[in-house]
């Protein structure tokens, strides 16, 4: 039974079921030209305007990914800074057994996902604040553990390799498009796992995991799908992060600060939508740009705004837009309509 | 030293884990809030007492009977202003919300009193040392911490058991539904219970600070020490508490004996072991663990 | 004469779902009410808004002439209603006595002090020291009445006390019902057992889907009150 004929009021006619809309496809046409523009800026505006634009790239890739853990899942994660870092010492890994670094970005991925799997035996047993912190100390252990192993350079760190050859300008271009094809292919990636049934069942189990249990949804599996998922991401930014920087540092690509960003931006922006990391990584972006040479009163003001966030608009700004107004730039639901038959 | 002298300096250490972590443990079984802030605001305890004992000249324990009100107000506040509302916005919520509060505190804490490390003056006891054998040496701070932390478990556990307001904790604690609608007032429980558990978190950190250094980012890992103390010994029991935080004071200074290097790594590791083989730790009390659990 | 307790028009929802919709009733000081309907008819819905548990979207809770429909449990208990609510729940790591002794933490006076609750039951009298979750399901309901009367009330709300029990517990629960009217007790009942509600009480207020099918004396017979329970009469109050 299709859910047009499931949701027909009797005697009414059909009920429309949609997927999509108009201001859907408008968005998306739109979000073709403007990959477009970005993807030239290279040549367009070269090495300034890149920098930034980085940034902001690797900022909506790790906001996408870990909504996908706390907004759609209910994986509130404070440890997913353990795979930037090991998304970043993949790189060196994989980098200095010749494999050029910017093809290297995917095995690196593919490591830390590989990681996360026995990780995930342990740490998706737990739920709430258990979760939290334990993923905390997970990312602890990783980090400990690296400065314990004088072959990944201890405590001094390491130089990514291979890079040699490269001219500065290329590199950062490279880099460049590296980070945008991150963020697309996170956002994408994101959307349609979201869109299938993995969606729906995701957020049930986000919600309610024991009911949703109940009615058949393999909660584990749907945990382990997300999780793993959004550690092949987020070690795709670490590596990036590692091209970036090119000297990996355990304190540095371990530190905690990326996960009060992806805290940030997905509160701010608006847990489980689409729409709203890349809002929350757009603001956290403008305030990084503007206010972070004031050191310690930025992130005092970051935890403020994150505090405030939580209180007043839980469902982050565009959480509170689109219940408000309707808004749907990226649909991931269903939207029953009615279908008027003339009478 | 010797392991004998190890192993008790690990227990004596346990004991301030245990302070710490017994808020942490009263707060979640109670409130089923997961303050992340908890060790920050240990942490604030310890430069409190640094600016009364310097501003005053005197050594950190004269700064008590200053400090612990102070703490208890800010526990009672904290859980008026703040954490009452997140509590109606769900489990996400308070996690959230002190998890940005922590951020704000260390953040502040670095404005006011720089990323340095700091100590506090202990006066005459900070170098004195109890000798019980001929190769057992064991600091009197040490040894106060750890009498200080039986002392404050055994004050907890009575008022728990005893007394009136104890009862209606602990029936918070097992329905908080069922609580309320037998008149049971849960507003003025829940503050009292912020206010005693930021009020033991100030004094695990005068002892903090007392012992080592301390600088605004201990509080981070104090708390993931608090944590697993609370983890192993089994969440909704304070002697439980008391024996985590044993285990993890001598797992500390054993392994660190062997290998410095090797010490927080190997806590760690104690901690994901409990978690993966016993996850009701060490005296597991049924229903708060299982609230850890997740079904499929 | 006013009533101890009045409901008008009420209406109660949770989220999107109404559950009550214009429920009405009276009780009269010392008189016994049963509340009756099938499952899912709004009976423990209408009890604990009563208790102040649940906040209705419209209409008002009269108790005593005051108008308590936004008033907390705990300010309810201390003008005397009490509710036994169903399935017990009790609190399982808490002693018998320290669960009857925290359902007195809000009592207005002191008119049902230990001893007296143990007269009432003295068979829990001698497990006053276990564990709630030690007991049988008999004692652990005897347990959840003496809670509530811990409180001191005028108005003891009892929401299906005889589930799950065996007959002749129910019976020595329902002796110890009696007593309590004869010491001057105001009861609303919700039960399964229609005989014994009938028999219990004086009125009967049936429910059928969140609204008032019937308002009765229990004398008008059992055929009336299944005839309403099932829905096979006009609805509405008489």
């Amino acid at each position: 039974m299709k859910p047009d004929q499931l949701l027909a009021p009797p005697g009414t006619g059909l009920v429309r079921v949609s997927r999509w809309s108009l201001t859907a496809s408008g968005t998306t046409g739109s979000a073709a030209v403007a990959l477009a523009v970005l993807a030239a800026v290279p040549y367009i505006a070269g090495g300034p305007a890149e920098q930034p634009l980085i940034v902001a790239f690797t900022f909506i890739a790790m906001a996408s990914l870990w909504n996908l853990l706390a907004g759609f899942s209910g994986l509130t994660s404070f440890g997913q800074h353990a795979y930037i870092g090991v998304g970043a010492y993949g790189l060196y890994l994989v980098a200095s057994h010749g494999v050029n670094p910017f093809a290297g970005i995917v095995p690196a991925a593919v490591i830390a996902g590989l990681v996360s799997v026995p990780v995930s035996a342990l740490l998706l047993r737990l739920s709430g604040g258990y979760f939290a912190v334990a993923s905390l100390v997970v990312a602890a252990v990783f980090q400990i553990a690296v400065t314990l192993a004088p072959s990944v350079g201890g405590t001094t760190g390491v130089t990514l390799p291979g890079l040699a050859g490269y001219s500065p300008v290329l590199r950062e271009a490279l880099i460049y498009w590296a980070a945008l094809i991150v963020a697309v292919v996170s956002v994408a990636g994101v959307f349609l796992l979201v869109r299938a049934g993995f969606g729906l069942d995701a957020r049930a189990v986000g919600a309610d995991s024991v009911a949703a249990a109940s009615l058949g949804v393999r909660v584990g599996r749907i945990r382990l799908i997300a999780y793993v998922v959004a550690a092949l991401g987020t070690g795709a930014v670490g590596s990036l992060i590692a091209l970036q920087t090119l000297f990996i540092e355990p304190t540095s690509v371990f530190s905690i600060q990326y996960s009060v960003d992806m805290l940030f931006m997905v509160l701010v922006g608006g847990m489980g939508t689409i729409e709203g990391p890349i809002i929350g990584a757009l603001i956290l972006f403008a305030l990084q740009q503007w206010l972070s040479q004031y050191g310690a009163w930025y992130l005092v003001l970051v935890g403020g705004i994150a505090v405030v966030a939580t209180l007043t608009v839980p469902r982050g700004l565009w959480g509170f837009v689109s219940a408000r107004w309707g808004w749907s730039l990226f649909p991931v639901g269903y939207r029953v309509r009615e279908q008027r038959t003339d009478r | 030293m010797t392991w004998v002298n190890a192993v008790i300096q690990g227990m004596l250490q346990g004991g301030i884990y245990a302070l710490i972590a017994c808020g942490l443990s009263l707060a979640f079984g109670v409130m089923r809030v997961v303050n992340l802030a908890h060790g920050d605001l240990a942490v604030c305890g310890a430069y409190l007492a640094l600016v009364i004992s310097s501003g005053l000249g005197v050594p950190v324990w004269y700064t008590l009977p200053l400090v612990l009100p102070a703490a208890f107000a800010a526990g009672v506040l904290l859980q008026v202003l703040l954490l009452r509302r997140a509590l109606r916005g769900g489990d996400f919520a308070t996690v959230l919300v002190t998890f940005g509060l922590s951020v704000m505190i260390e953040n502040l804490l670095q404005v006011g009193a720089t990323a340095n490390d700091r100590v506090l003056s202990t006066g005459a006891i900070g170098v004195a040392s109890l000798r019980i054998a001929s190769s057992v040496t064991l600091p009197w701070l040490f040894v106060a911490a750890f009498l200080t932390a039986c002392a404050v478990l055994s004050g907890l556990q009575l008022l728990l058991s005893g007394t009136s307001w104890g009862r209606k904790v602990r029936a918070i604690a097992d329905d908080i539904d069922t609580a309320r609608l037998v008149g049971v007032r849960v507003g003025p429980v829940f503050a009292t219970v912020a206010g005693i558990a930021v009020a033991t978190a100030a004094l695990a950190g005068v002892f903090v600070g007392a012992i080592g250094n301390f600088n605004p980012l201990t509080g981070t890992s104090s708390l993931i020490f608090a944590f697993e103390a609370v983890v192993i010994g089994g969440i909704g029991s304070l002697w439980g508490t008391l024996a985590g935080g044993i285990a993890l004071g001598v797992t500390q200074v054993v392994v660190g004996e062997i290998n410095q290097a090797y010490a927080v790594l190997a806590v760690h590791l104690l901690f994901l072991l409990v978690l993966a083989v016993r996850p009701g730790g060490l005296f597991p009390s049924g229903a708060p663990a299982a609230a850890a659990q997740v079904i499929g | 004469m006013t009533a101890l307790l009045e409901i008008r028009d009420l209406d109660v929802r949770y989220g999107d779902f109404q559950a009550l919709f214009g429920v009405g009733l009276r009780v009269e000081r010392g008189q016994a009410l049963a509340l009756v309907g099938a499952n899912g008819a709004g009976k423990t819905t209408l009890l604990r808004t009563i208790a102040g548990a649940i906040a209705p979207v419209r209409g008002t809770v009269r108790y005593d002439g005051e108008d308590i429909t936004g008033a907390p449990p705990h300010r309810r208990i201390q003008r005397g209603i009490a509710l036994v609510p169903e399935g017990r729940r009790l609190f399982p790591s808490l002693t018998v006595e320290e669960n009857i002794l925290v359902g007195a933490a809000a009592a207005a006076s002191a008119a049902w002090p230990l001893e007296r609750i143990y007269e009432v039951f003295p068979l829990i009298a001698g497990r006053r020291r276990h564990r709630a979750a030690q007991l049988s399901g008999g004692e652990q309901q005897a347990v959840a009445i003496a809670r509530a009367l811990a409180a001191a009330p005028s108005l003891l709300l009892l929401d299906e006390i005889s589930l799950g029990l065996a007959p002749k517990v129910v019976s020595q629960l329902y002796g110890t019902l009696t007593a309590l009217r004869e010491s001057g007790a105001t009861l609303v009942l919700v039960e399964q057992d229609l005989g014994r509600a009938l028999n219990a009480c004086d009125d009967v207020v049936c429910l059928l889907e969140g609204r008032v099918a019937l308002t009765a004396a229990t004398s008008v017979g059992r055929a009336e009150v299944v005839a309403a329970y099932f829905g096979n009469r006009a609805e509405g109050p008489r």
